[in-house]
């Protein structure tokens, strides 16, 4: 007995449709019923939103697919203006209704030309009859076209008098799309996230077909347990399972333990795959370089990741302008007297600053600071006399450039420009100790 | 650093508003900020499109300047050529790694498995990322040859992308694909498809068309080399992955590249993509511009180039300090160009091309820089040297030196026969070319010994050392002093190795004078080695007096014999490893005062060193605040016009009005009172022109001084000297302060 029922598709079909998707039989049923029949209108659009890899790409495929209904699926992401994606679609929908290739591309501008050249397409009696489903994926990116766009697609049966459902895929929830002019509903649903159940379920599903699926979902099992705190992105898992399977296996490869000695297995793999989340997870080392050092059986230790090579060599002045910079960035502009002149008396914390400036600056993050200041301060911690050079200068463009300053305001500006320190505390210690400049005690925060 | 192009262009300064914003491009005079640097007539680009003509049209005498200026083109043509080669064995390294990662890269598109495993990982595109240093003027010559050996090895695909040319997904696409076809044109020209490319070009740009695009080439391309047997395209595979370089990763949007690598991450199916991140600072830079659902779309490997440092480093090794070049760099010239490089740009480019300055300007500026070529030659040149040249000989203060040394017969011999002078300047010249045969190899040696020493008194790199022994006598300075003591405490097998590495340093090099020495370290060596049994002697005295120590409880004999032992150890003879390494430190130090003289002593430096450091400096660090000072403060330094020239204190009438305006507001606070301001302007401007006032004139005249105050008043507004206040009417506030 399949769970779907409908009268409009054979049995076998709904059952091989329930076993493509699995967990997610409720929303696919609640899918077919609003779909009704094929040549019944159904609603103008339809919104589905979920997490990340949640399945709403691939289940809305397999569904339009496994029933033969006609449809056609854009990726808003690809086509980045609306012209592009408009023409898209009427490609595509060209090659839907004709079996021949048109070579053509059809121009089309306006939103109103596409409803025009839409009507033209859908003429014929087969899309006449049934249900045209237009799918847009990752939809976000439609609230960046032109304000029409949005709320046209919404009404796109209305305005072209055809038989037409359009699904939006998206991330975020309706409500950040509602444009505040008001717009026609769509019916929206929800795919919640798979459960470490489904994730289990799903996994498992594809096992390798060299293995028992007992075998392989012994082994989802471990790695779930490894991963699923940080990581409940079906897509990242699969991938996780399949680059740390071959480790997994070995014992079994060499006879030390079989099939069913799960307890020696998951010896062998968890300090693995823990190592795996350190590492391959966050992109530190990559996918091939996990595999090479698995078969050579080498400790990962010796490949460092990308984080490890934090260090940036600079030029001398370079590291005092950036000094300069972060020291402008974290201390009150009042404090300079304090810090670089040499009578500038005690100041005491407390009945010397505002409420506000009580807090650490280091929480608050950096503050811009004039080309002026960031100059003064310069000139006063560097030991020996620095010419104000058209080196210096541009070093500190060259800075702006590695992004280790940021330009605050529009970079037209030349008159009075204003900097802000990117660079983190430990970075700058790391640059101040090269030179041996002691930053923590010109810090304010650090008084 | 990004800096090199202004400082490229020549020493004609660029006077940068005080935030130095990106600029460049043309100089011409028109406006008033860039007439304050003098266009000194050296640029090189200039002096190589007008042939040498330029040389000869100079001030100082025309002795020679055409042979001068083929001179320096062939000497420049030589370096060029050494250090493109010194490049490319710096850059085969890194290019071989990333070569070889392409090849692996997309092997499973060639292969086209269908295992179980290629099914369930997640395809990501394969991407390099390159880490080159902050250098980022250095960068473009790298991925220049980069895609010059992967269009040759790997791909004729491939694209390189500047952040500036794509603010948008839009324009990257653009670009990518204009380049591609480009280069697919490229490949076969003859064809009669360019026409077709060309009005491809209308085509929009989106991923899938040019995933099309891909799957007809490649077809095309296949079909081809199985008919035609192309040599060229059968260097490739039969699908070549396109590569897409990003220069300047820190600079690119994080939009820019997430969508980007979004969209191309869904074609990589189709197309086999690969992406080279060229980076700047450090690979944490990927994880700030990605977030982790774009990132775990790539599967990124590191790949770091050589440090500028040691590149650096190579590159003065095979520059300087060679004999292979006759040119050589003073010690002050010297000093700027790696003060240039350590201090402002680590930019290995900008250090060439000042070396290249220096080339230029000294075979311009010294008319005997014609005698600076191979010692063959100059031994011919010296014969054809005319009776000019000559005195310019007798004028250099090295040779003066020497004609004082020599007796009086030979002096009147020297200063008055041509003839005579040639002679013994060939001979001088001969000297002066001996004279750095022997120098290089016993700086390294001298080097080998002083970079083992703890704190390196002499500094960790043989520059440092170049430098000090260039300028000065390095024996009699104090860094030198400790240098030797700290020489004097190495310990054996230190000595002995560096011992080894010296004979290595001797025996490549190719003077002959250094059979002698090399058989005195060989034979330092043996001694060494015959040692052996002696140390253990040594051993077993020490362990004895030990004992007794040991033996003594009661304080006061411990104390005495103390002491004791301290006399013993004063007085004590020095051990025979002690006395020979007494030997070579000696030995070492003869060589270094007998060959390690500075190169000022030398008759003759002038004509193959370089050594007007300020010229070099003006030029490759410019000051524009302070050249803009001097213009307005003393217009006589640039205009060189005769009325110009003042006192210091006064404020002449003759001088252009932006500087009189300037002058006046120096003396000026904070914020200035216009009205003041015009009435001193005024009365400076009348005091001369004035002299018979009368008042229908002067209201004439009063209302083209105003206009010319306000006309100065702007100009210095534009300049960022002053600025429009709000705090007073009628005043403006100064944006400067001291009166420089």
């Amino acid at each position: 007995m399949p769970n779907f029922e409908h009268p409009e598709y054979p049995e076998a079909t709904l059952l091989h449709l329930e076993s493509m998707v699995p967990c997610r039989e409720s929303q696919v049923s609640s899918l077919l019923s609003v779909f009704g029949k094929r040549q019944h209108f159904s609603f103008p659009s339809i919104f589905i939103y979920g997490h990340t890899s949640s399945g709403k790409t691939y289940v809305i495929q397999t569904v339009l697919e496994t029933l033969e209904l006609p449809h056609l699926f854009v990726n808003c992401i690809e086509c980045f203006t609306s012209r592009l994606l408009l023409e898209e679609i009427l490609t595509q929908l060209q090659n839907l209704s004709s079996e021949k290739k048109h070579g053509s591309r059809v121009p089309c501008d306006t939103f109103n030309d596409f409803v025009r050249l839409f009507k033209q397409e859908t003429i014929t009696q087969d899309l006449q009859n049934q249900t045209v489903y237009i799918v847009l994926d990752k939809a976000e990116q439609l609230r960046e076209m032109e304000a029409n766009v949005l709320p046209g697609f919404l009404r796109l049966q209305e305005f072209t008098d055809r038989n037409v459902t359009v699904i939006f895929l998206s991330e975020i929830v309706w409500e950040l799309f509602r444009p505040n002019t008001g717009c026609l509903e769509p019916f929206t649903l929800y795919f919640p996230d798979y459960s470490i159940g489904h994730l289990q379920k799903i996994l498992s599903h594809y096992h390798p077909p060299e293995y028992s699926a007992d075998f392989y979902a012994a082994y989802i099992n471990i790695l779930l347990g490894v991963f699923y705190t940080v990581c409940r992105d079906l897509k990242e898992l699969r991938h996780l399972a399949a680059l740390n399977f071959t480790k997994y296996c070995e014992p079994v490869v060499r006879g030390e333990a079989s099939e069913r000695d799960t307890r020696r297995l998951w010896k062998n793999i968890e300090s693995h795959l823990k190592k795996a989340m350190q590492t391959v997870y966050l992109r530190e080392i990559s996918s091939s370089q996990w595999e090479k050092i698995q078969q050579d059986d080498g400790e990962p230790g010796h490949l460092k990741g990308l984080s490890a090579h934090a260090h940036v060599e600079l030029p001398y002045y370079s590291k005092f302008l950036l000094i300069a910079a972060y020291l402008a960035s974290y201390n009150p502009a009042r404090t300079d007297k304090r810090f670089f002149l040499k009578h500038h008396g005690k100041i005491k914390k407390t009945n010397f600053l505002k409420k506000h400036e009580k807090t650490s600056n280091h929480l608050l993050g950096p503050k811009p600071f004039p080309l002026d200041r960031l100059l003064a301060i310069l000139y006063s911690i560097v030991d020996n006399k620095v010419a104000p050079t058209a080196n210096i200068f541009s070093q500190i463009t060259s800075l702006v450039t590695l992004q280790l300053l940021t330009l605050v305001g529009h970079d037209d500006q030349l008159d009075g420009p204003k900097y802000k320190c990117t660079v983190s505390l430990d970075f700058i210690r790391a640059i101040a100790r090269t030179v041996n400049f002691d930053i923590i005690k010109y810090l304010y925060d650090f008084l | 650093m990004r800096q090199s192009c202004r400082a490229l262009d020549w020493g004609q300064g660029v006077p940068l508003p005080r935030d130095s914003g990106a600029r460049g491009g043309s100089m011409s005079t028109c406006s008033v900020s860039k007439g304050c640097f003098v266009f000194k007539p050296n640029s090189k680009k200039r002096r190589i499109s007008s042939t040498g003509d330029y040389f000869s049209e100079g001030k100082n005498d025309s002795e020679d300047s055409g042979l001068r200026f083929a001179t320096c083109q062939l000497l420049w043509k030589q370096i060029n050529s050494e250090m493109e080669k010194i490049q490319d064995e710096l850059n085969k390294q890194l290019f071989d790694n990333l070569i070889n990662f392409l090849r692996q890269s997309h092997s499973e598109f060639q292969t086209e498995s269908t295992e179980w495993m290629c099914r369930m990982k997640s395809s990501e595109i394969p991407t390099a990322a390159l880490v080159l240093g902050v250098n980022v003027t250095d960068h473009d010559l790298t991925f220049k040859s980069l895609s010059e050996v992967l269009q040759d090895s790997i791909t004729p695909y491939v694209v390189s992308l500047q952040a500036k040319e794509c603010p948008g997904i839009k324009h990257l696409l653009q670009k990518l694909m204009g380049q591609l076809m480009n280069c697919y044109v490229d490949v076969d020209d003859s064809e009669e498809e360019e026409c077709v490319n060309i009005s491809q070009k209308k085509m929009r740009c989106s991923m899938a068309s040019l995933s099309q695009w891909y799957k007809d080439v490649t077809k095309k391309s296949g079909f081809e080399t199985s008919s035609k047997k192309r040599t060229s395209s059968s260097r490739h595979w039969q699908s070549p992955p396109i590569v897409v370089i990003f220069k300047d990763m820190e600079s690119f949007t994080t939009k820019v590249l997430q969508d980007f690598i979004v969209i191309s991450s869904q074609h990589i199916h189709e197309i086999p993509l690969v992406l080279i991140f060229g980076i700047a600072t450090s690979p944490m830079i990927i994880h700030r511009l990605l977030p982790h659902s774009v990132s775990s779309l790539l599967c990124i490997e590191l790949f770091q180039s050589l440090s500028c440092k040691e590149h650096m480093a190579t590159v003065i090794d095979k520059l300087l300090l060679t004999t292979q070049f006759p040119f050589k760099l003073s010690e002050k010239v010297l000093q700027v160009l790696i003060n240039i490089f350590l201090y402002h740009d680590f930019s290995v480019q900008n250090f060439i091309k000042g070396f290249q300055l220096s080339v230029v300007e000294h075979f311009y500026s010294q008319p005997l820089s014609v005698l600076c070529c191979q010692l063959q030659e100059a031994k011919k040149r010296i014969n054809s040297l005319s009776h000019n040249q000559c005195e310019n000989i007798r004028s250099l203060p090295s040779f003066r030196r020497y004609v004082e040394s020599q007796v009086s017969e030979k002096q009147i011999a020297l200063l008055t026969e041509d003839n005579f002078l040639k002679e013994v300047t060939q001979t001088l010249l001969e000297d002066l070319n001996s004279y750095h045969e022997n120098y290089f190899p016993v700086l390294r040696c001298l080097h080998v010994f002083t970079s083992s020493l703890p704190k390196y008194p002499l500094g960790k790199q043989i520059r440092e050392l170049h430098c000090a022994c260039l300028g000065k006598r390095v024996w009699e300075t104090e860094e030198y002093g400790s240098a030797v003591q700290l020489m004097r405490m190495l310990a054996k097998a230190e000595l002995v190795a560096i011992l080894q590495k010296c004979v290595e340093i001797f025996t490549s090099s190719s003077g002959k004078q250094f059979s002698n020495t090399i058989e005195k370290m060989e034979e330092f060596l043996t001694r060494f080695q015959n040692l052996e049994a002696e140390t253990n002697d040594i051993q077993d005295v020490s362990v004895s007096s030990q004992n007794e120590l040991q033996k003594k409880t009661d304080l006061y004999h411990l104390q005495k014999t103390l002491l004791e032992l301290k006399e013993s150890k004063r007085s004590k003879k020095l051990t025979k490893f002690e006395m020979l390494r007494f030997e070579v430190v000696d030995f070492i130090e003869s060589l270094v005062r007998s060959y390690l003289t500075p190169a000022e002593m030398q008759t003759l430096n002038e004509v193959v060193y370089f050594n007007t450091a300020n010229t070099l400096r003006e030029h490759l660090n410019a000051a524009p605040r302070i050249a803009l000072h001097t213009a307005l403060n003393n217009p006589y330094c640039y205009l060189k016009n005769q009325t110009l020239k003042s006192d210091v204190g006064c404020i002449s009438n003759t001088a252009p009005d932006i500087c009189i305006a300037y002058k006046l507001h120096l003396e000026c606070g904070r914020l200035i009172n216009l009205v003041d301001w015009l009435e001193a302007f005024s009365t400076v401007v009348t005091a001369v022109e004035g002299k018979d006032l009368d008042s229908t004139a002067t209201d004439q005249m009063d209302e083209i001084i105003h206009a010319r105050f306000i006309r100065a008043v702007s100009e210095l507004e534009l300049l960022g000297f002053i600025k429009p206040s709000k705090q007073k009417t009628d005043h403006v506030a100064r944006l400067t302060w001291g009166g420089c």
